[in-house]
C-alpha cells in the first residue's frame, strides 16, 4: 500500500465518524435523516429502536400520501424509508412512492428513485411492471443520464416477461458513441442472458463485438457473459482462446489507459476474470492449454510487486496453472510462488497460500511436502481461521497410514472450536469410515461434544448435532452404520432438549422408537437407543412413545434388553416419583400385568457376574434358608461378620451418567469392540508408533542430515518438488525438543505422499471399491470417498492377516465346544423338516437344493469361500475367528466335487452363527454366485465384502431377536468362559436321558449338598383323570426323560443328570409344589447353568403339552 | 460471486446494506448481528477472511468503520480485500471534495456501489468511471 493512500485513509476516520459534526454538506445533520441517522446511534436497546422507527414510519406514511410533498422532499423520504428497511422494518407503503419518484422525478431524484425501488423490490415483485414504461421511456431519453440510470436498473432487475419490450431499445445501444452507454447496455444483455437465456441467443455475434470494442471498459463488461458461456459450454469457444490469450497479454503488458490501474497494477480484476476464463478454456484440454502457457507464465513473473492485489492475481494464476493441462516447468514455478504466500508473515497471504495448496494437493499431494513445518506451524496458530483451513489441507492429503492423526487433529480443532463444519465432516467420516473405524473415534467425538461450559457456542453446536442426526434419522437409516448409530443415540439423549421448543417434542422419540424397530439395528445399538430413550422421557410428551416400546421390548427373551427395560424402568420410576402421581400408578400396574410375568426371575443375566465373582474366589451363593441349615450343621457360632457377595449389582444396567459419554460402555463387555472402547478411551495422545516414516529418506530429516553431516546429493531425491532451498531447511531450528517433536508429527501427517507410497492411492483392488459402493450413503463427495480408499483397503488387510493368525486359537476354542459334528448336522436337518425349506443355489456351478444343503436356519452366517487349498479357519469372517466354534463339518458336495459345502456353529455371546462354507475347488475362479437363503421364520438381510481381488465372500447374518427360542440355549457370556463352558445344548433329550435314579434318602443329602438353585413358577397340567401334580410331573417325564422321585401330597421330587458336555453326568434336582394354580419348582445342581438350562425346558415342555 | 456489502459502525450498527442474493427483511438485522460479531471479535493480528455459515466473510476496517463482504467459496478473497479499499478510496476522493458525512449520504454512497457491483460481479474498478455518472448528476442537480 502506498504512503500517500495511507495518509488519505488516515483522514478518512474524520469522514465516517458520526461523531464529527463538522461536515455539513449537501445533506445537512439537522435534516430529517440526520436527525434519524443521529437519534439510532444513540439508542442503547433495540426495543427503543423500534419505538424510534415506527414513530419514523408513521411520520413518513403521513408525508408520502400528502399533495403537497414536492418531488425534491419525496427523494429524502425514500431515503429515510430505505434507512428503515435497512434496519429490518419493512416500509412497503413507499413502493409505490419509490416508482412514481423514479417516473416523475428530475435527475438525481430519478434515481433516487430508481435506487429505492432497486432496494425495495426483488425480481420477481408485480410492483416492477409498472417501472417497465419509465424505463423504456428513460431509454429513449436524448440526455445521457438518464440512459444510463435506466440501464443501470435494468441490468440490477428486470421482470422476466417484459424483456422483449426493451430488448430492441437496449440492443441498440450497443452502437452507442459514448463507452458507457455501450458498457451498460452489455451489462443489461448479461442480466437478461441470466434470467432468460433463449431471449438474447441471436445477438450472440454481437456479444463477440463487444469483446472486440476498443474500449476496455466494454471488453471488460463483456467477459461476464463470456465467463458464463465458457463455464456453462467450453467446447463452444474454444475459439476464443486466443482473444482471451492476447487480452491477457495486453493488459499485463500495461496498454491500458493509466486510470485502470490499482495502485501501478494493471486491471487487476481484469486479469483475474481473464485468468478464470482461461481455467475454464484450458481443462483437460492440451492444444487450447498450449496456447496460453506462454501468457501464464508472464503473468507469474510481472505479478512480483509486493502489494496485496498483485498476490491477488498470483493465486489466480496459480489455480489456473493447476487447473488448465499441465506443463511441469509451469507447475514448479507455481509451485515456489505458493512457497512465497505460504512464508509470508503476512497473515492474509498465509491464509491463501493455504487455500492455494489445498487447491493444488488435489492434483499431485506430494506438493504438500515442502511446506510441511509451515502446515504444522499453522496447526498450532493462534487464528482459527488459519488453523481450520490448515485442517482443510490435511484432510485433502489424508491416507491409510495418517488417517489417525488427522482425525486426532480435526477433534482437538473441535474442542476450541465449535464448529457446525465439523459436524458435517464427522457426519461423512462416521457414515463412510462407520463400523472399521476405531472405537476411540466416535467415544472422542462424543467426549468434546459434552466437554466444554454451557454456554450459547456449546449449545448451539450440539442443536446443531442433534437437528443435522434427525435430519439423517428421518431418511434411510439401513446404510448408517452401527457406530454412527450409537453416536446418534446418544446425542439424541443428550441434546433434544435443545430443540424442544421449535419443533414437535415427540418426533425425535419416534425417530429412536423406528430405529429400535428395524432389523439391521444391532442388539448393542438398540441398548444405546433405549439409553437415550430413557433419558429423554423426563419429559411427559415422550413418556407414551416410551411406555409403549418399553412394552414391546420387554417383551424380547434377549436379556440385554430385558436388563436395560429394568433399568430405565427404575430410572424412569426415580425421575417421575416426585412429579407425576398418576404416571406412578399407571407404571406400577403397567409393571404388574406386562413386566412382572415375564420376568427372567432366574436372573440368567447376571450369570457372568456370579462366575466371575466365582472365579475370582468369591463364596458361593446360599440362600437364607441353607445358611441356616449351615449354621445348625456347624453348631457354632460365627461371629465373623457375612461376607454378603450377593449378586446384585447392576454392573451392566447402571444408570449412564448424564453428563459423560466416557460412562456409556453400558454394555461394556459384551462385545469386544465395546471392550476396546474403554480400554482406549482415555488416550488422546497422537499414536506415532506403528506410522511408517518413509519420510525421512527424501524428505525434511534428509535434509537436515545433509545440513549437518556429509552433504547427500540432492539430485538422487525422487521427488523433483524438493529443490535444495527447500524452505523448511532454511529455517533456524529453535529448540530442539519442540522441533522434534513437530517432525515427528510432520512424519505421521505426511506419511504415505512420498513418492513410493503414492502408489497405493492410485491402485486399488476393484473388489475394494464394490465394498465402498456398497457402503456408502449416496451423496457422498468424491473427496471423502478418496479419503477412505486406503483405509478400506487396510481393514481388509489386516482383517485377512488376522484370519490366518486365529488358527490356532480356533483349534483351542473348537475343542472347548460340547457338540459334535455329526450333531450339527442332524440338528440342522432337524430343523429343516420342521421349519422352512432353505436352499441355496449357484448360477455358474449349480448346487443342487435341498437335502443336506438345507441347514441354513437359525442364527446363521453363510459364507462363500472358493480356494480349497487354505483350510477354511482361515476363512472365517474377522469378527467371528476369536469366538468358541465347533469343527468344520463337510457336508455335502456336488458329484464331482467341484463345490463342497461344509458349516461350523460359532458361539457369539448374542447368538449362535451357523456358517456355511461352499468351496469351489475347481482351479477356475468363481466370478459369480447367486446365494438365495430362504426361510420362512427368519428374515435374512446379506452385506457382502471382498476379502482379496479374486474372491467374493458373502455372508448374511440373521438378528437374534427374531429367534426368540434359540439364543438361551446358546448364549456365552464371553470369551475368557470358555474354560468353564456352559452348557449348549440342542435339546434336553440329548442329556438328560437315561434319568437319574435316586432314591428319596439320597435325593435329601444331594439336596442340601448342591448349591446352585433356583426357584420359579410354572404351569400346572390339568387332566380328567388325574392329580394336577401328577399330570405334571408325567408330562415332565415324558417330554424330558426326568426321573420322578416320590409324591407324597401336594409336593413331588424330580431328579435328573446331565448326558454329555463338560457337566456330564452331573445332577439336577426339583422340589415341586402345587401352589393354588401353579407349580412352584425350586430346582438345585452343583452346575450353575443346569437349573436355568432345565427350567426353560420344562416351560417349553409344559407349554407344548 | 459476491453475496452482500455491509459497512458497520463499531457498536455493530448497520449504516448501509446492499444484498445480492434474496434475503428477506426481517432476517438481515439477525444475519448483520451475526456477521458483525465475528468479524467485531476478531483481534487485528487475525486473517481478515472469516467462515460463515456457508460462504465466507471479508472485511476490513477503516477507524471506526467496518466494510464486511460476504462472499461464495470460488471467490478471490484477496481480490476482494482489495476491492473494498479501491471502494473506500473512491469514497475519499467523492465525499472528500464536498466535505460530507458518508452516513448523511445514504444515497450517493449506494449509487457508487451499484456502478462497482451488479448482480454480484465486480463490473467496474476504475475510479474515474465510477464516479462519472454521480458527478454528472451532481452537475445536472446543481443547474437546476
Amino acid at each position: 500500500m502506498s504512503d500517500v493512500v495511507e495518509k488519505t485513509l488516515s483522514a478518512l476516520p474524520s469522514l465516517l465518524s458520526l461523531d464529527s459534526q463538522a461536515g455539513a454538506g449537501k445533506l445537512s445533520p439537522s435534516s430529517k435523516l440526520g436527525n434519524l441517522i443521529k437519534g439510532i446511534t444513540e439508542l442503547t436497546s433495540k426495543h427503543e429502536e423500534e419505538t424510534l422507527i415506527k414513530k419514523e414510519l408513521e411520520s413518513i406514511k403521513e408525508q408520502v400520501a400528502s399533495p403537497n410533498t414536492t418531488m425534491r422532499q419525496m427523494k429524502e423520504i425514500m431515503v429515510r424509508a430505505i434507512y428503515c428497511e435497512m434496519l429490518g422494518y419493512q416500509a412497503s407503503f413507499s413502493y409505490i412512492h419509490a416508482i412514481k419518484l423514479a417516473q416523475q422525478g428530475s435527475v438525481l431524484e430519478k434515481r433516487v428513485g430508481y435506487l429505492a425501488v432497486s432496494l425495495f423490490l426483488n425480481e420477481t415483485d408485480e410492483f416492477l411492471l409498472l417501472l417497465v414504461n419509465t424505463v423504456l421511456k428513460d431509454l429513449q431519453s436524448t440526455n445521457l443520464i438518464e440512459v444510463c440510470m435506466a440501464l443501470t436498473v435494468v441490468s440490477q432487475m428486470f421482470p422476466k416477461d417484459m424483456i422483449p419490450a426493451i430488448l430492441p431499445v437496449v440492443e441498440e445501444k450497443l452502437t452507442h458513441p459514448k463507452e458507457i452507454i455501450r458498457r451498460k447496455a452489455v451489462l443489461a444483455l448479461y442480466k437478461f442472458y441470466l434470467i432468460a437465456p433463449n431471449q438474447v441467443q441471436h445477438i450472440h455475434s454481437k456479444f463477440r463485438k463487444a469483446l472486440c470494442d476498443k474500449d476496455p471498459g466494454v471488453m471488460t463488461a463483456s467477459l461476464h457473459i463470456y465467463l458464463q458461456l465458457i463455464k456453462e459450454n467450453p467446447e463452444s469457444y474454444k475459439d476464443l482462446t486466443g482473444s482471451m490469450v492476447t487480452i491477457l497479454r495486453q493488459v499485463v503488458g500495461g496498454k491500458l489507459p493509466l486510470d485502470f490501474n490499482y495502485h501501478s497494477v494493471p486491471a487487476p480484476w481484469l486479469q483475474i476474470q481473464l485468468l478464470r476464463i482461461l481455467a475454464y478454456l484450458g481443462k483437460e484440454d492440451q492444444g487450447t492449454s498450449e496456447m496460453m502457457y506462454d501468457v501464464l507464465e508472464e503473468s507469474l513473473r510481472r505479478a512480483e510487486m509486493n502489494h496485496n492485489i498483485t498476490y491477488a492475481i498470483l493465486f489466480e494464476c496459480v489455480k489456473t496453472i493447476y487447473t488448465v493441462h499441465p506443463k511441469s516447468q509451469l507447475l514448479e514455478k507455481a509451485a515456489e510462488c505458493i512457497g512465497n504466500f505460504v512464508l509470508s508473515p503476512k497473515i492474509n497471504l498465509k491464509y491463501l497460500g493455504l487455500k492455494a495448496l489445498t487447491y493444488v494437493v488435489q492434483q499431485d499431494a506430494n506438493l504438500a511436502l515442502p511446506h510441511q513445518m509451515t502446515i504444522i506451524e499453522c496447526l498450532d496458530h493462534s487464528d482459527v481461521i488459519i488453523k481450520r483451513e490448515t485442517l482443510e489441507l490435511l484432510f485433502r492429503i489424508t491416507n491409510a497410514q495418517n488417517v489417525t492423526v488427522i482425525v486426532e487433529k480435526m477433534l482437538e480443532f473441535l474442542r476450541l472450536t465449535y464448529n457446525v463444519w465439523f459436524i458435517q465432516t464427522m457426519n461423512s467420516v462416521f457414515s463412510l469410515g462407520g463400523d472399521v473405524m476405531q472405537p476411540d473415534i466416535p467415544n472422542n467425538f462424543l467426549r468434546l461434544l459434552a466437554e466444554g461450559v454451557d454456554n450459547v457456542e456449546d449449545r448451539q453446536l450440539r442443536l446443531f448435532a442433534v437437528d443435522s442426526y434427525v435430519s439423517l434419522l428421518q431418511g434411510e437409516t439401513a446404510k448408517l452404520p452401527q457406530r454412527f448409530l450409537q453416536v446418534i443415540s446418544w446425542v439424541l439423549g443428550e441434546y433434544s432438549y435443545l430443540r424442544e421448543e421449535e419443533s414437535d417434542p415427540g418426533s425425535v422419540m419416534r425417530l429412536l422408537a423406528r430405529l429400535l424397530d428395524q432389523r439391521h439395528t444391532s442388539t448393542e445399538t438398540r441398548s444405546w437407543v433405549l439409553g437415550a430413550m430413557t433419558k429423554l422421557c423426563s419429559s411427559p410428551v415422550y413418556t407414551a412413545i416410551y411406555w409403549q416400546n418399553l412394552h414391546c421390548y420387554s417383551t424380547e427373551r434377549h436379556w440385554l434388553y430385558k436388563t436395560k427395560c429394568l433399568s430405565s424402568l427404575f430410572k424412569l420410576y426415580l425421575t417421575t416419583l416426585i412429579f407425576e402421581v398418576d404416571l406412578i400408578i399407571s407404571c406400577l400396574s403397567w409393571l404388574w400385568c406386562c413386566f412382572i410375568p415375564q420376568v427372567d426371575s432366574s436372573l440368567s443375566f447376571l450369570d457372568g457376574y456370579v462366575s466371575d465373582a466365582l472365579a475370582a474366589g468369591a463364596a458361593p451363593y446360599k440362600s437364607p434358608h441353607q445358611r441356616q441349615e449351615d449354621l445348625v450343621q456347624e453348631k457354632a457360632l460365627s461371629l465373623e461378620p457375612y461376607g454378603l457377595s450377593l449378586p446384585v449389582s447392576l454392573s451392566s444396567c447402571s444408570i449412564t451418567d448424564r453428563r459423560s459419554p466416557t460412562l456409556l460402555s453400558m454394555s461394556s463387555g459384551l462385545s469386544g469392540n465395546s471392550t476396546e472402547l474403554s480400554h482406549q478411551e482415555g488416550s488422546t495422545t497422537l499414536k506415532l508408533e506403528g506410522v511408517k516414516r518413509v519420510w525421512g529418506k527424501d524428505g525434511y530429516l534428509a535434509q537436515q542430515q545433509s545440513a549437518g553431516e556429509t552433504p547427500t546429493p540432492l539430485v538422487e531425491l525422487p521427488s523433483p518438488l524438493l529443490s535444495p532451498q527447500s524452505p523448511p531447511s532454511q529455517k533456524p531450528s529453535s529448540g530442539l525438543e519442540p522441533d522434534q517433536e513437530k517432525r515427528q508429527l510432520a512424519s505421521s501427517l505426511f506419511v504415505g505422499l512420498g513418492s513410493h507410497n503414492s502408489v497405493c492411492l492410485v491402485r486399488l483392488p476393484s473388489t475394494v471399491w464394490l465394498f465402498i459402493k456398497n457402503c456408502q450413503s449416496a451423496n457422498q463427495s468424491n473427496v471423502v470417498k478418496s479419503l477412505f480408499k486406503p483405509f478400506y483397503i487396510n481393514s481388509c488387510q489386516s482383517a485377512l492377516h488376522n484370519l490366518l493368525d486365529s488358527t490356532t486359537v480356533a483349534s483351542e476354542g473348537g475343542a472347548a465346544t460340547t457338540t459334535t459334528p455329526q450333531q450339527t448336522s442332524q440338528r440342522t436337518l432337524d430343523h429343516t423338516t420342521s421349519n422352512g425349506n432353505p436352499h441355496v443355489e449357484g448360477t455358474e456351478q449349480r448346487v443342487e437344493a435341498g437335502g443336506p444343503l438345507s441347514l441354513i436356519r437359525g442364527n446363521g452366517m453363510v459364507a462363500v469361500v472358493p480356494p480349497r487349498d487354505l483350510p477354511l479357519t482361515s476363512h472365517l469372517p474377522a469378527e467371528l475367528s476369536g469366538l468358541a466354534r465347533s469343527e468344520f463339518t463337510p457336508l455335502c458336495s456336488d458329484q464331482d466335487s467341484s463345490l463342497a459345502l461344509s458349516a461350523c456353529r460359532v458361539y457369539k455371546e448374542d447368538a449362535l452363527v451357523l456358517l456355511v462354507f461352499i468351496s469351489n475347488n475347481n482351479d477356475s475362479a468363481l466370478h459369480q454366485m447367486v446365494l438365495q437363503l430362504t426361510c420362512k421364520e427368519l428374515e435374512v438381510y446379506i452385506f457382502q465384502t471382498g476379502l482379496n481381488n479374486k474372491v467374493p465372500l458373502f455372508f448374511s447374518e440373521i438378528p437374534v431377536g427374531r429367534s426368540r427360542n434359540q439364543d438361551r440355549n446358546t448364549r456365552v457370556s464371553s470369551n475368557r468362559d470358555l474354560e468353564k463352558p456352559r452348557i449348549f445344548c440342542e435339546s434336553f433329550r440329548n442329556f438328560c436321558s437315561p434319568p437319574l435314579t435316586v432314591s428319596t434318602g439320597d435325593y435329601g443329602k444331594m439336596w442340601l449338598s448342591f448349591s446352585h438353585d433356583l426357584k420359579q413358577n410354572l404351569r400346572l397340567v390339568t387332566t380328567e383323570h388325574q392329580e394336577p401334580l401328577t399330570a405334571t410331573l408325567d408330562a415332565l417325564k415324558g417330554k424330558l426323560h426326568l426321573h420322578v422321585v416320590d409324591i407324597i401330597g401336594s409336593e413331588g421330587i424330580v431328579a435328573c443328570r446331565l448326558l454329555q458336555g463338560p457337566g456330564q453326568g452331573q445332577p439336577c434336582l426339583l422340589h415341586c409344589r402345587v401352589h393354588a394354580d401353579s407349580l412352584a419348582v425350586w430346582l438345585r445342581s452343583p452346575v450353575p447353568e443346569l437349573p436355568d438350562s432345565l427350567l426353560y425346558h420344562c416351560q417349553k415342555a409344559l407349554t407344548e403339552t | 460471486m459476491i453475496k452482500f456489502l455491509l459497512m458497520v459502525n463499531k457498536q455493530g450498527q448497520t449504516r448501509l446494506s446492499k444484498y445480492y442474493e434474496q434475503v428477506d427483511i426481517e432476517k438481515r438485522p439477525s444475519l448483520e448481528t451475526d456477521v458483525v460479531k465475528r468479524c467485531l471479535s476478531r483481534k487485528k493480528e487475525e486473517c481478515s477472511f472469516v467462515e460463515y455459515k456457508d460462504f465466507r466473510l471479508v472485511y476490513r476496517q477503516y477507524a471506526a468503520l467496518f466494510i464486511v463482504v460476504g462472499i461464495s467459496d470460488t471467490e478471490n478473497e484477496l481480490s476482494i480485500y482489495e476491492l473494498v479499499h479501491n471502494f473506500v478510496e473512491v469514497l475519499d476522493k467523492y465525499f472528500s471534495r464536498v466535505v460530507s458525512s458518508i452516513m448523511f449520504n445514504l444515497d450517493k454512497v449506494h449509487i457508487i456501489i451499484d456502478e462497482i457491483i451488479q448482480n454480484g460481479h465486480i463490473v467496474e474498478t476504475n475510479k474515474n468511471r465510477i464516479l462519472a455518472p454521480l458527478l454528472a448528476l451532481d452537475k445536472m442537480a446543481e443547474a437546476h
